[in-house]
């Protein structure tokens, strides 16, 4: 099993989403974020003083995936968030070593 | 005889300056409610609108829609223009007080100044009422423009029509006590242009014929929002009565504060009783615009009705404003606050609703101010519009939609401590 956690664009979260429900991925969890890679923040104004803004709003996807559907989970997420522009994010992938589903006692790839 | 003259004229003077504050408050109220509706990456820009719009409509109306509405002349349908407002002046006490008490209020009976003042605040609230249709997607610079062309104009023009002495209210009797057709079908007209030429929000229709909601991003704010405008509509329409100092109107005055409150009231309860019968849920929102249709529907009359009626008139627009406000988004017309369906719709209603208890009016009469209205308002909207599209254009970008219009158009936040500012801490 793999921990995929993906950064990506606030407003792509939707088709990230379904795109993961597309190929049988049934439970996210999402937190919302704030950072930076090579997108560089903007400078906002406030009262005539320009200020820098270093840290842009992100979402956090973190999905536990089978390792059968793993590069078809990462290749969702890719094409869903991605928009062209810098900022679009990153997808980062974990070994898992376990899972249980808490209502049944449920261990592994049962568990996802 | 002078000591009591002095005193009527100061009384209701008074009277318009107090109730002209309290529909200034209701800019407060469009404010808040439009800044709890919206999303928080857009609250700024709605705010900005808000302040800038009533400031623009007040010099506007100034230096030339005062004069239109209300000029010393006119063939009915044109307006003499005259552009003397802006250069002060008032009656003369001595003129005043020489006039025949018994044909009193006839004549100049409060201040010209207090009449500018209670009439600015009525075209301010026309034009807020265009504001919450837009948002989240319009050019802000756009919609001032239009806001400076609204209030010199477009809304001076059908207010001639009617209050002004104009053709609807001299040739047809079309009854208007405070402004459910010159008001808040003006308004909701202008909004309607607007969206037209605007378009959906982006993600709220899907393609399918699915509609997403868009949640707005602080209910307190917009229920604060209401009860401000619930407040100031007792200026609204009680001011609207134009005298209070006898035992006549003092009377009458009162009764238009009670039934305002009732229409407020019975709008509020069967909005909210209709949203959870076909919805399942009790939704504040449709509670709100239930209280605010329930006030625009008894704003055409808001004296004659008895209390009961008045609640009923009230009730009756707020059933109505649900089932509109879902049928606007069926047909895809995005409207973010529920402005079109509140003021508009339910404008047209609170029009017709006086053939139930003034019997001066005509269905005639109704009918034609209410098409006179929508019509004159709806072609030059669309042509101002079209027109500042093909300046400036009307909405912004797809990538300023998304980070949202706080930061394309103000350049700062209405919440900014999640990203935080470098060496601020945050």
């Amino acid at each position: 099993m793999k921990l995929v956690i993906a950064i990506i664009k606030p407003f792509k979260l939707d088709d990230v989403r379904e795109a993961l429900s597309e190929i049988g991925v049934q439970g996210v969890t999402v937190t919302e974020v704030k950072g930076f890679g090579r997108q560089k923040g903007h400078t906002e104004l406030y009262r005539g003083a320009e200020y820098v803004v270093d840290f842009l709003p992100k979402v956090k996807i973190e999905v536990a995936i089978d390792d059968g559907l793993l590069d078809q989970a990462i290749d969702a997420i890719a094409k869903a968030a991605n928009t062209g522009k810098i900022g679009d994010g990153k997808i980062f992938v974990l070994p898992l070593e376990q899972a249980v589903r808490i209502r049944t006692g449920e261990t592994g790839p049962e568990a996802l | 005889m002078e000591d009591i003259l002095n005193l009527r004229y100061a009384l209701d003077t008074f009277y318009f300056l107090v109730m002209g504050a309290l529909v200034m408050w209701m800019a407060a109220g469009f404010a808040m409610l439009e800044a709890g509706l919206v999303r928080a990456k857009n609250t700024a820009e709605i705010l900005t609108k808000n302040v800038a719009l009533f400031a623009i409509a007040c010099i506007m109306y100034m230096l030339m829609g005062y004069n239109i509405m209300y000029p010393a002349d006119g063939s009915g349908v044109i307006p003499a223009f005259d552009f003397s407002f802006m250069f002060g002046g008032d009656h003369d006490p001595a003129e005043v007080l020489a006039q025949d008490p018994a044909s009193w209020y006839d004549g100049t009976y409060y201040s010209g100044m207090a009449d500018f003042f209670f009439q600015v605040v009525f075209v301010a609230t026309a034009m807020s009422i265009v504001s919450g249709a837009v948002a989240e997607r319009m050019k802000l610079w756009s919609f001032l423009l239009f806001a400076v062309v609204m209030t010199g104009f477009i809304y001076p023009m059908q207010g001639y029509w009617k209050w002004g002495g104009g053709f609807l209210d001299a040739d047809f009797g079309f009854q208007d006590f405070a402004g459910s057709g010159v008001v808040h079908l003006c308004g909701a007209t202008a909004a309607l242009a607007g969206v037209l030429l605007l378009g959906p929000r982006k993600g709220k229709y899907g393609p399918h014929g699915e509609i997403h909601p868009i949640p707005g991003a602080n209910l307190p704010l917009a229920t604060l929002g209401t009860f401000i405008l619930w407040l100031g509509w007792f200026g609204f329409n009680g001011g609207s009565e134009l005298v209070v100092s006898n035992v006549a109107e003092a009377n009458a005055v009162a009764a238009v504060f009670v039934n305002t409150n009732m229409a407020a009231a019975g709008g509020a309860v069967a909005a909210m009783v209709v949203a959870r019968l076909l919805f399942g849920k009790t939704d504040l929102t449709m509670l709100l615009n239930g209280a605010l249709a329930g006030l625009v529907a008894i704003t055409a009359e808001p004296l004659n009705p008895t209390p009961l009626l008045a609640t009923i008139v009230g009730m009756v627009g707020g059933i109505l404003v649900v089932f509109s406000i879902v049928t606007l988004d069926k047909l895809k017309i995005d409207d973010p606050v529920g402005a079109i369906s509140v003021h508009g719709v339910v404008g047209i209603w609170g029009l017709m609703a006086v053939l139930l208890s003034n019997s001066d009016a005509t269905f005639k009469g109704q009918l034609v101010g209410t098409l006179t209205i929508f019509g004159w308002t709806l072609v030059m909207s669309l042509i101002t519009w079209g027109i500042i599209k093909a300046i400036m254009g009307l909405r912004v970008s797809e990538e300023e939609e998304f980070e949202g219009v706080d930061l394309a158009e103000c350049g700062l936040e209405a919440y900014p401590e999640f990203t935080g500012a470098k060496g601020s801490g945050l």
